[in-house]
């Protein structure tokens, strides 16, 4: 049984090829049918988002697992496979495992440690089990996916800090306000940079984001979006005792925001916090207002500086998050293997060999010293001749079981019937 | 007796200390929970220690140095478990075992042996004076560890260097809270302890206040606590003022529950404080 990838994503495939072979909702039931037909393919599982379109399978054979994904992808958006080709990378054994759990724990993402993907994966595995395209092999394949992608983001903090400037401003603001909860913010010069990071503090609890704005009418439409009010350009230092949060961005020469306003605000405001963020080149706010109790300044190459730091940071949970893949592709293997036919034979007679050892043992030891020689052997043949009776049967079914379709079923059956330690854990395989 | 039990709880509150500063490190669920249990099995060994050398000593054992840096300990722990039940500030732990420790340490290291108990302290009133300040010392303690985690997250945010602490430590607004709260707790029981230690020095003494040290640099803390309280009232300190003027107050105690006794006679031989230490 061999784990099979073939796919393209964002690495490997232009948007334009991506979005002829991306599976749509609605065709998914009919994609999975037709997939699990192909020649091979035992069970399989679709993923497809805008970034990445990959089919999965638990394939018979390494070579013909691969041919038949590739001719689905292609084949079922009626490409030619030679026009798809080469964009499709391939994956299969070890490899594909290692693939799908790295991008389960969006290691292979175009942001790394964006965390959508993970959902995304679960609803493809959601949808292929519920048209039960899945097996036992893809079951347990794609929940030691979703189990390695935990332990990555609990693990590591590989997707805990902001990577763009207004999560940045998001976490900063968390940090000294606590909640943002009841905060209200104040946009300086309506700006598209402005907007987006209104609208991400909107996202994260802010009461109401009020806008100041040269032109009034442009303030007027983005108060109106986000629940706040349009403040005149002229007299907007009035408003500062009642807001947390400044934003500014003007194509102002000069300084809009001055030192002795900020003090005046805070004397009004009781020395609440406040926070300031200058996206403005030049700046809009005179850099000295952090040097005022509780307020907190942080301009475009203060944000910069702690997204760069952060970047570096992710890049360094991500290496420790590829050996906790790699861990857990070693549990899976694992777990694989024992599927096979001839180690679970093996592992069924030293089980059973040991119970004879034990229970010969046993016997013999309470009769002591008084049966001959002649008897002692006699009574460890019978017991040896019990296990090959009693396994005879068994051995014989599961090789004949080995080209079988189902094969797996039944070693797991058997495994689990005579507790074959079928279900080893990655931390129990762990020196 | 009470010193082995008192030694099996210091050695539980070096566990939690462990546990408290690996989670502040590693920031692992299952770190913050057993340092948790291990405080609170820590501070059970440290109740059943006490309630043992009550028992042995026949009255409220809070006259010894020994006596006292357990029950200023437990104190502290105490107020710490209870905030910990309200607020959601994990690596506070990490700021107030290492506080336990070292007092507990200290207590085991001074000598234990029960003293018999001088006449003048014969009273009630002792173990309402001492609980009183003691419980208000223990929130001065804590408020003081809110406050250097303040300040090193404040100094963090403002330099702009969001170091490995900026993701350990809480916000500064839930610091700041803490701060406030352990001032509210604290100021009121210090004002009540320093009124009954003068009803009692007027029953035992003939005086209210005889402006022995100790009770001068109670008076001293007092007024530190009871400027931070008014400051945050009525002008709105808050924040890293606070902070500093919480660690500034706790100095303070310190110096009164410590310095009066053994650094002041040194730089003034004359100076002796009716508030001893027995033993």
């Amino acid at each position: 049984m061999e784990i099979v990838v073939v796919g393209l994503s964002h690495k490997s495939a232009p948007v334009e090829i991506r979005e002829k072979v991306a599976f749509a909702g609605a065709c998914l039931p009919d994609a999975l049918r037709v997939l699990g037909g192909m020649d091979g393919v035992r069970e399989g599982v679709i993923v497809s988002t805008c970034n990445r379109v990959e089919a999965y399978a638990a394939a018979r054979d390494r070579e013909e697992g691969i041919e038949a994904l590739s001719r689905f992808m292609a084949e079922y958006h009626a490409l030619a496979v030679d026009v798809l080709r080469p964009h499709l990378y391939v994956r299969a054994g070890a490899e594909a495992v290692r693939h799908v759990f790295r991008v389960a724990a969006s290691l292979d993402s175009m942001v790394v440690g964006e965390p959508q993907i993970l959902g995304q994966v679960k609803d493809a595995y959601e949808a292929a089990a519920t048209h039960q395209a899945t097996g036992l092999v893809l079951n347990r394949f794609m929940h030691k996916a979703f189990s390695a992608a935990k332990r990555v983001r609990t693990e590591t903090r590989i997707a805990q800090s902001a990577v763009s400037i207004s999560f940045a401003a998001v976490e900063l603001a968390r940090k000294i306000f606590g909640t943002l909860e009841g905060k209200e913010v104040l946009v300086v010069g309506a700006g598209e940079m402005c907007e987006l990071a209104a609208t991400h503090l909107m996202e994260n609890g802010v009461r109401a984001v009020h806008v100041t704005n040269r032109t009034l009418a442009r303030a007027e439409a983005l108060a109106a979006r986000f629940g706040g009010q349009a403040v005149p350009f002229g007299s907007f230092g009035e408003f500062l005792p009642v807001v947390d949060i400044v934003i500014s961005s003007t194509g102002a020469p000069n300084l809009v925001v001055e030192v002795e306003a900020v003090k005046a605000a805070m004397k009004a405001r009781r020395q609440k916090p406040m926070f300031f963020i200058d996206i403005a080149v030049p700046r809009d706010i005179d850099p000295r207002i952090n040097d005022l109790p509780n307020v907190y300044l942080y301009d475009v190459d203060d944000l910069q500086g702690i997204i760069e730091a952060n970047k570096q940071e992710r890049a360094k949970e991500a290496e420790r998050a590829e050996e906790i893949v790699l861990e857990e592709v070693a549990g899976f293997l694992g777990w694989l293997k024992t599927l096979e036919v001839t180690p679970t034979i093996r592992a069924l007679r030293t089980r059973f060999d040991e119970i004879r050892q034990a229970e010969c043992d046993k016997t013999l030891k309470a009769f002591g010293d008084a049966l001959t020689p002649k008897q002692r052997k006699s009574i460890e043949a019978m017991g040896q001749a019990i296990v090959n009776k009693i396994l005879h049967e068994p051995t014989l079914c599961l090789k004949r079981l080995a080209d079988d379709p189902e094969a797996e079923l039944s070693v797991d059956a058997v495994r689990r019937l005579f507790g074959l330690g079928a279900a080893e854990e990655p931390s129990e395989e762990q020196p | 007796m009470s010193v082995e039990v008192l030694i099996a709880a210091v050695v539980l509150y070096l566990g939690a200390t462990g546990l408290h500063l690996a989670f502040l490190v590693l920031q692992r669920d299952d770190l913050r929970r057993w340092a948790s249990r291990a405080t609170w099995a820590a501070f059970g060994v440290h109740t059943v220690g006490f309630v043992l050398r009550l028992h042995e000593a026949g009255y409220t054992p809070v006259t010894t140095l020994h006596e006292s840096m357990s029950f200023f300990a437990w104190c502290t722990v105490a107020v710490y478990l209870g905030l910990q039940l309200r607020y959601r500030v994990p690596s506070l732990g990490a700021f107030a075992t290492p506080i336990a420790v070292v007092m507990v340490f200290a207590a085991i290291h001074l000598p234990s042996q029960v003293e018999p108990l001088p006449a003048a302290l014969q009273s009630w009133w002792l173990p309402v004076h001492v609980g009183f300040l003691f419980v208000g010392d223990g929130a001065f303690a804590l408020a003081a560890a809110a406050g250097v985690m303040y300040l090193i997250q404040e100094r963090g945010l403002k330099r702009k260097r969001l170091g490995t602490w900026f993701h350990r430590l809480p916000n500064l607004d839930v610091l700041d809270e803490l701060n406030y709260r352990c001032l509210t707790i604290g100021f009121p029981l210090l004002t009540i302890g320093i009124i009954t230690g003068a009803v009692w020095a007027q029953q035992a003494w003939g005086t209210y206040w005889s402006w022995d040290p100790k009770e001068v640099w109670s008076l001293i803390t007092w007024f530190l606590y009871a400027a931070l309280l008014h400051g945050r009232l009525s002008v709105g300190w808050r924040g890293r003022r606070a902070a500093i003027w919480a660690i500034l107050g706790f100095a303070s105690v310190l110096f009164t529950f410590l310095g009066v006794n053994y650094v002041l006679p040194r730089l003034i031989p004359d100076l002796e404080s009716l508030h001893i230490y027995t033993g």
